[in-house]
């Protein structure tokens, strides 16, 4: 199943809500204002918040149609709009080959599926011919670094692990100068879920970015916040908190495979304009995609593309 | 946790305004704005319809409180119906079954599920002494069984050894034999956790519920969880019937709408709230002041159930429209004492005022206490319409009737008229300087006069006030503007 497919089969629960609302307008030129509101209404139970909603309702309010307007035509237009907001933000992760080693850092809240994600980019840059180094900078959460060394096993990946409780930021400076030391091209570091109003732990996390800044004052690379799929306006609080404390450069979104519609994408697009890198929709390696915002666009307001 | 639907429902109440009564289009420009406020904080699309329909049809043609303005009355109502919807009353856990007692964990994959877990047994080891057992049923993610199995040592509870190659089944049923032979009072089940359109989590669930007939199934859920949460929540409760809610990382500064979705969408309790990452920090679920964070407006709202029944505040805006055209004579100040008195005297007052209750004591030495204020009552009441109106009238044979009437002295009759007179001078002396100073100083209404009041008194005491209480157009340091709108104009927080 294409990634794609997965995303829609995930999102063809809005879809299904979008097009019923689109449904009553049929046969009528112009859209009344009773259908906006529901296509209004749709865009927000996927979780774009209602500043971003109205804006796209508002849009569409405005936007010439040819003739009457058809559920099909509004849908595009629709798709259209929801792409103008993220063609931009579409932006793949490529390690640059001149960084000895490319430093991702991944950061996050809780359960937003940083580990996860740390494996199954392993594996995509090992397939891709990369030397890879995984550190398990999650000392927190108990079984954290095992989990990681499951997925250096599953993708034969060297692991720089230290003990759980132990210094986090130590540990990512370790794994820097081992990483320079056998050559590693990529490293990636996971580090323990933190909620981002918990000043102590993000002290913390601004820790493992200095430290790792004494050995090259260019890394993090990368620094990558992992969001699930399912979380709603509070994103925005989210990356707000850990671009101040990590430099975020850009987003993963994780769980996209379920019913969640991840429309908050759209609300940090407008709010920050930082790129997402790929989005996760299934628990296999390969499950992690490049994020396209016309497909995301067309899943999320129902365009049927045959 | 929920402080920006707090700051958004303190702006749109602020922006209400002043209004006579609480109309339909009153209620409908609150419900815009708290519609929006919902949203915002994540409570889902079709909760937050039905929310605001159950809050219309309780504000619409409600008997109307003089004393309270509109967008207070909103606020109460509202409040409480978030506490109606939120679930009334804290809902215990079902353990107290013929052993063992079976709790099984359910929810999305990273809600907190495990780490819950290890927490739900370490709250019933200490607090219920029960004896515990954990058992990972989690095959998929990896180290899944070994956390629960480190959470379980940490709790000191028990944990189901890992066996290789078992089915989630496999497991569930080998726990429940462990549980039973080895005397264990409750095991919880841990699950895994997977995305909620994956019908094979489902089933798998329904299996290991027709297994091991669990007197507590658990949804686990995120407090971050946004719109998708109604959709989470009504997925599990229509396949395995979940009895109770667990609300993760409530200590994370997200809205929480989710809370309201899922106990709206499903009807079960929240039972316990996760507020960090230590293993005691799981919290009974209190739906009462969970309202009261969501609305951060516990106090305004016990200060409004008290003043519904007693402040008039049309009057007391009466009262600070004459004080600031210094008209303000003993009448006045008899209606003034008779509100501090009905809002359950000095005392009263204070305990509702942050920061107050330590003055309590230097007012007590000063003498002022609310015996005081009814032998004030009853000096006043004693005057004639005439005196009351112009003070000036007061001779000596005056006092002494006046006194003889009360059951007071001529002493303390002295003493309420140099009380009253100060006031008016320090009144007349500030509107004279400037009357927008004046009003503004009076924002608040009728409380606003009633610091006065207060200070005029203390004044009138003979100085027994201590420096901070004194002087100053309120009297009373922080009674006109920490009375958030009791008054007339709203004091609380505005943009």
């Amino acid at each position: 199943m294409s990634w794609l497919k997965k995303l829609k089969s995930g999102l063809g629960k809005t879809s299904a809500r979008v097009t019923a609302s689109l449904g009553a307008v049929l046969g009528r030129k112009g859209i009344d204002a009773a259908s906006l509101e529901e296509v209004e209404d749709a865009l927000i139970s996927a979780d774009l918040g209602t500043a971003a909603a109205a804006e796209l309702a508002e849009r569409m309010r405005k936007h010439k149609f040819e003739g009457e307007v058809s559920a099909s035509a509004l849908a595009a237009a629709l798709s259209d709009g929801i792409t103008d907001i993220l063609a931009p933000v579409a932006q793949p992760l490529l390690p640059d080959e001149t960084h000895r080693p490319h430093v991702v850092l991944l950061v996050g809240v809780n359960g937003s599926g940083k580990t996860t994600t740390a494996g199954k980019l392993a594996q995509q840059w090992v397939q891709a011919g990369k030397k890879v180094t995984l550190a398990a900078g999650d000392t927190f959460r108990a079984a954290a670094i095992d989990q990681l060394k499951i997925w250096g096993e599953r993708t034969g990946t060297a692991v720089v692990a230290g003990t759980q409780g132990g210094d986090a930021a130590a540990l990512a400076y370790q794994a820097l100068e081992q990483s320079r030391a056998d050559g590693t091209d990529i490293l990636i570091i996971d580090t323990a879920g933190r909620l981002q109003n918990r000043s102590e732990l993000m002290d913390e996390l601004s820790k493992i970015v200095r430290v790792i800044r004494k050995l090259d004052d260019t890394a993090p690379h990368d620094s990558v916040i992992v969001l699930d799929g399912t979380v709603g306006q509070n994103a925005i609080s989210q990356v707000s908190a850990f671009r101040e404390v990590a430099d975020v450069s850009g987003l993963i979104v994780t769980k996209l495979d379920g019913s969640a519609k991840g429309g908050v994408v759209i609300a940090l697009a407008e709010a920050f304009g930082l790129p997402v890198h790929a989005v996760g929709v299934g628990e296999g390696a390969d499950d992690l995609q490049p994020f396209e915002a016309r497909d995301f666009a067309n899943a999320l307001a129902g365009v049927s593309e045959e | 946790m929920f402080d920006s639907l707090k700051d958004k429902l303190q702006d749109v109440f602020s922006g209400l305004g002043k209004r006579g009564a609480l109309r339909e289009a009153d209620v409908d420009a609150a419900l815009r704005e708290v519609r929006l406020a919902l949203l915002d904080a994540d409570v889902a699309l079709p909760v937050v319809k039905s929310f605001m329909s159950r809050v219309r049809e309780q504000a619409v043609g409600v008997e109307v409180l003089k004393a309270v303005r509109p967008d207070q009355q909103v606020i109460k109502i509202v409040n409480d119906v978030l506490v109606d919807v939120l679930g009334g009353e804290a809902a215990p856990l079902n353990v107290a079954v013929n052993p063992p007692a079976v709790i099984l964990m359910a929810g999305l994959q990273g809600s907190g599920k495990t780490t819950t877990a290890g927490k739900l047994a370490l709250r019933l080891r200490t607090k219920e002494r029960k004896k515990v057992m954990l058992a990972s049923l989690d095959v998929t993610r990896p180290a899944a069984r070994e956390q629960l199995r480190v959470l379980g040592e940490q709790a000191e509870v028990g944990v189901l050894p890992e066996a290789d190659r078992e089915s989630p089944a496999q497991i569930a049923k080998r726990a429940l034999q462990a549980a039973s032979l080895q005397g264990f009072d409750v095991v919880i089940l841990d699950t895994a956790g997977r995305v909620t359109i994956d019908e094979g989590l489902m089933a798998e669930l329904r299996e290991i519920k027709a297994l091991t007939n669990p007197h507590e199934i658990l949804l686990v859920a995120d407090a971050m969880t946004g719109q998708d949460a109604v959709t989470t929540a009504a997925a599990f409760n229509d396949a395995v019937d979940i009895t109770g809610i667990v609300l993760t990382r409530l200590d994370g500064d997200a809205r929480g709408g989710a809370a309201l979705s899922m106990r709206e969408i499903t009807g079960r309790p929240i039972k316990y709230a996760g507020v960090g990452e230590k293993q005691e920090a799981l919290e009974e679920f209190d739906p009462a002041r969970m309202a009261g964070r969501i609305l951060d407006m516990g106090d305004v709202v016990a200060l409004v159930e008290k003043a519904a029944e007693t402040i008039e505040a049309e009057e007391a805006e009466r009262l600070a429209k004459r004080m600031a055209k210094g008209q303000f004579d003993m009448n006045d100040f008899l209606s003034q004492l008779r509100q501090l008195q009905k809002m359950g005297g000095l005392g009263g007052i204070m305990g509702m005022l942050p920061g107050l209750g330590k003055m309590q004591k230097q007012i007590a030495a000063a003498g002022i206490d609310d015996s005081m204020i009814k032998r004030q009552e009853a000096i006043i009441l004693s005057m004639t319409k005439k005196e009351r109106r112009s003070v000036g009238l007061l001779n000596a044979s005056r006092r002494k009737r006046i006194a003889a009437g009360s059951g007071t002295s001529v002493q303390e009759v002295n003493r309420l008229v140099k009380q009253y007179q100060d006031m008016a001078k320090m009144m007349k002396k500030l509107g004279g300087k400037s009357g927008a100073a004046m009003m503004k100083a009076l924002a608040g209404g009728g409380m606003g006069g009633l610091g006065g009041a207060l200070g005029g008194m203390g004044g009138g005491m003979g100085g027994g006030m201590p420096n901070g209480m004194k002087g100053g157009p309120g009297g009373l340091p922080g009674l006109p503007g920490g009375l958030p709108g009791l008054g007339g104009k709203p004091s609380g927080k505005k943009k």
